[in-house]
């Protein structure tokens, strides 16, 4: 079988796909790619099915020697990545010759960039799904980052080598945002009139703290109307929560799957990859839309996604 | 059959189903069989479930589904929960060892109620406990049950990490911690148990619906059962 060996692993690498679905009655959340659009593309561009498992780097790369050589793609942020031979552009397929090794540094614009590979990262499937959850140390490989002497399996490859790019013009329109388009979440009520309109015209910046599990954000701080007596229930994907503190926190793909907290606000589906191009200190604000936009706008984005022109040979 | 049951849109893609507003078994039961009637008929576009305490959080795919449809689909089966026999549920026992390093809180819970540790021991290890659901991370077992002279409130900041198998204590909750999470609730013992075991066919120790109890080692014994 073909492998990748990791060189250098970078801050943050792990494998995944676009996750586990089912597995919340064990208390197990969805985890997979943060960043789904560039994962998704990126499988298109080696020839793989949308889900296939890939290599996600947050904020800075590592260098990864291909032995046998491999067709690959980067998509996602520019992490100025480069062969022996110059750098390669983020968005295109190329081919790697046996032996040689692709070089990624830091970020030069969002927070991952993925590494997807013809054929798939071929690691053991775990509950379905090839995904990392660092918190509880499940999926991926041995569940947890990637190191410098990792040697990982790479599926057999069922294409032939086609030199492929993202339409620029669907790039532009998939590209993430910083004005996060949300529904009201279940507690909005809980709220007074004043700390929802802070809500909606503050900026807030991302913080630190911030991981796959949430997103920790730093602003204005929202006081409920009345401190109501929470029940523990399930909370969604991009929920927006409010702690005490006041300081929001978005739930990210390693979310917890139950939450305590009353929730203001949900984002959107069509813009939950943004968060995953969100780095700390970045500033964002969110924007109110009806639930029949919310719909409209994840249509349009699936089709786009989907359509042949998308995709350039 | 419905009418106690509330529908709220959670995200674009999630719909809430709450059960009423109190933490009752009859809740539970309910819960429990909408999700054995969602698991055994599945309806095609739902993603997963989470359940919880009185509510039941169905995700789905927003391509497939609207809530709309869905709170239809619903109700169908709503009507149908009288004729779900759920099975009897399990007794489960969990070995713990408290105090010491193994309960760090169980001196500052003691003195909040004004017991000796050991009576808070025996408290805790008296009762049988309901598995209410499972949440927040894998193999996490919310407890319901604790007597109530042992209600305590979380720690007024969680500790970064808490080591896995800690027992602890969140108001009028008791639970495990099968891995080792940043968590506020009250630590007063451990077991060696392993709460999620990824290579088991049963990766969870406890499920929705078991009947827990606790019941105290000493280290010894939990140095011998965590060598097993």
């Amino acid at each position: 079988m073909n492998s990748i060996q990791i060189q250098t692993a970078g801050l943050l690498t792990t494998v995944q796909d676009l996750g586990r679905d089912g597995f919340g009655p064990i208390g197990v959340s969805r985890s997979g790619a943060a960043d789904p659009i560039s994962l998704r593309l990126g499988n298109r561009l080696v020839g793989n099915i949308q889900s296939a498992a890939a290599l996600e780097m947050t904020l800075f790369g590592g260098t990864f020697r291909f032995p046998e050589g491999a067709v690959v793609a980067l998509t996602g942020s520019d992490f100025g990545a480069s062969l022996a031979d110059g750098n390669v552009d983020v968005g295109t397929s190329f081919e790697v010759r046996p032996g040689q090794t692709l070089r990624l540094g830091s970020t030069r614009s969002g927070a991952r960039s993925y590494l997807c590979v013809r054929g798939g990262i071929a690691v053991p499937l775990f509950l379905a799904s090839r995904s990392t959850h660092l918190l509880s140390g499940l999926g991926g490989l041995e569940g947890r980052p990637l190191r410098a002497g990792d040697v990982l399996p790479i599926g057999p490859a069922t294409t032939p080598f086609r030199k492929r790019a993202v339409a620029p013009h669907i790039a532009e329109r998939l590209a993430p945002g910083k004005v996060l388009r949300v529904t009201p979440g279940p507690q909005l009520s809980w709220f007074s009139e004043s700390s929802r309109r802070c809500f909606f015209s503050s900026l807030y910046r991302i913080g630190e703290q911030s991981d796959r599990m949430g997103l920790r954000l730093e602003g204005a701080p929202i006081s409920q109307r009345l401190r109501r007596e929470m029940s523990t229930e399930g909370v969604s994907l991009g929920a927006v929560q409010v702690p005490p503190g006041g300081s929001p926190i978005i739930l990210f793909v390693e979310q917890q799957t139950t939450g305590g907290y009353p929730k203001i606000a949900n984002v959107i589906s069509a813009d939950l990859h943004s968060l995953g191009q969100l780095r700390p200190r970045d500033e964002i604000r969110f924007e109110k839309v009806s639930w029949e936009a919310a719909q409209s706008l994840l249509l349009e984005q699936e089709k786009l996604l989907a359509s042949e022109e998308s995709i350039l040979e | 059959m419905t009418k106690s049951v509330q529908f709220k849109p959670a995200s674009d893609q999630s719909l809430l189903v709450y059960f009423g507003r109190k933490v009752t078994l009859y809740a539970h039961e309910r819960i429990r069989k909408l999700l054995c009637l969602l698991e055994s008929q599945p309806i095609a576009g739902i993603r997963n479930l989470h359940p919880a305490y009185c509510s039941l959080l169905v995700v789905f795919d927003p391509l497939r589904l609207r809530h709309r449809e869905l709170v239809t689909m619903l109700g169908d089966y709503l009507r149908r929960l009288g004729t779900v026999r759920l099975p009897t549920p399990r007794k489960l026992e969990i070995p713990t060892c408290y105090g010491g390093e193994f309960g760090p809180d169980l001196n500052e819970v003691a003195r909040l109620h004004e017991m000796t540790p050991a009576e808070v021991v025996r408290l805790h290890s008296s009762v049988t406990y309901v598995v209410y659901f499972l949440g927040f991370v894998p193999g996490f077992a919310y407890l319901g049950g604790l007597p109530e002279t042992l209600a305590t409130p979380r720690l007024p900041s969680p500790r970064r990490s808490t080591p896995p198998g800690s027992v602890g204590i969140a108001d009028n909750q008791t639970g495990v911690y099968p891995f080792a999470t940043p968590g506020g609730w009250r630590l007063i013992g451990r077991t060696p148990i392993a709460m999620f075991r990824p290579d088991r066919n049963n990766m969870s120790f406890l499920t929705i619906g078991d009947r827990v109890s606790f019941t105290p080692i000493s280290v010894a014994q939990f140095t011998a059962l965590q060598t097993l």
